[in-house]
């Protein structure tokens, strides 16, 4: 059972995480979410991506924004880095999102199949 | 394409994030007597102008720049009148935007209630500072969430934490889960 009481201990362990870890996050994590996203299952991906970073304690926050403009491409996801490069993946699911968070996140490899050029590029082939 | 109704409510939370409301309450109510879901969505935001409200349940009405047409709002009217409802919107400038939809509970038409904590998850993650209310109303019982009270408790830590999301959907589903005991 949950119960407010709950949030006491979260408090006290999100509050000693900051203290270890100094300046922020290393990434960025974006959720396309207009409704095209949505219709489209960006929700679920939001969903195993807020799981994942809970789960692995990802270096990284994850935000939302609305329409990117691409809605043939939804669900999309973006992810930033600290230098400001950004890579932008498409037609994500959730476990593409989990990979996504596993080796881009967390090794700092990115996932070229799944981004936008790689989807131009099968499109043009 | 289907949305269940936990989707189509998240469209008219995004819209209210959008108009920069500061309060937003959704409350559902699910009537095994009365064979009734019925939604209500009020918002504190911006509202909108008579002409943009009476063009607001049309399809072809947004006024984002980015795509031509604009869905949350049509396309749950689309669904109440589909499920044997009705639709209700009523807004003013500068002081909000309130929507009610209903369906009936027991018609083919009418899509699965969808995954309410996660849609609550979600607005909150789009931004953790409005003040969302949330009820669920069955015939006997009922359940309220509000975040301000969750803000209250964490003193200064964030309600993105993930941890925290992934709280805030599991109990609500818990307490919705509560709340339905009663229906069949
Ligand atoms: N709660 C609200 N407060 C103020 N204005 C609103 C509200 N809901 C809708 N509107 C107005 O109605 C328009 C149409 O809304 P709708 O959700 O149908 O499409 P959209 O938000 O523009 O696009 P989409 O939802 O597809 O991303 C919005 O662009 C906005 O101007
Ligand atoms: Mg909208």
């Amino acid at each position: 059972m949950k119960s407010l009481e709950d949030l006491k201990k979260m408090r006290e362990a999100a509050l000693k995480k900051v203290e270890m870890r100094e300046g922020g996050k290393d990434y960025r994590v974006v959720v396309g979410m207009a409704t095209c996203g949505i219709a489209a299952g960006a929700r679920p991906v939001l969903n195993k991506l807020v799981e994942e970073t809970a789960n692995h304690d990802y270096n990284c926050v994850v935000t939302q924004t609305g329409c990117i403009g691409m809605c043939v491409y939804e669900p999309i996801v973006e992810v930033y880095e600290k230098n400001g490069a950004h890579t932008t993946y498409v037609h994500v699911n959730p476990d593409k999102a989990a990979r996504i968070l596993a080796e881009h996140v967390g090794q700092g490899h990115i996932v070229e199949e799944y981004t936008v050029d790689a989807a131009k590029k099968a499109q043009e082939a | 394409m289907m949305l269940d109704i936990a989707m189509h409510i998240l469209e008219l939370l995004m819209n209210s994030i959008q108009a920069m409301a500061k309060v937003i309450t959704v409350r559902i109510t699910e009537s095994e007597k009365d064979d009734l879901i019925t939604i209500e969505e009020s918002d504190d935001g911006k509202g909108m102008s008579k002409e943009l409200l009476e063009r607001v349940t049309d399809p072809f009405t947004t006024t984002r720049t980015t795509r031509k047409v604009g869905l949350g709002v049509a396309f749950m009217k689309g669904m109440t009148e589909q499920c044997g409802g009705i639709f209700d919107i009523r807004s003013t400038e500068g002081v909000g935007t309130w929507i009610k939809a209903t369906a009936q509970r027991s018609n083919i038409d009418t899509p699965d209630m969808g995954d309410l904590g996660e849609m609550m998850m979600a607005a909150i993650q789009a931004n953790e500072n409005i003040d969302y209310i949330f009820e669920y109303i069955t015939d006997t019982n009922s359940f309220v969430f509000k975040s301000s009270e969750i803000r209250e408790q964490l003193a200064g830590v964030s309600l993105l934490e993930p941890e925290v999301l992934i709280w805030i959907k599991e109990y609500i589903n818990q307490g919705i889960k509560q709340a339905k005991e009663d229906l069949k």
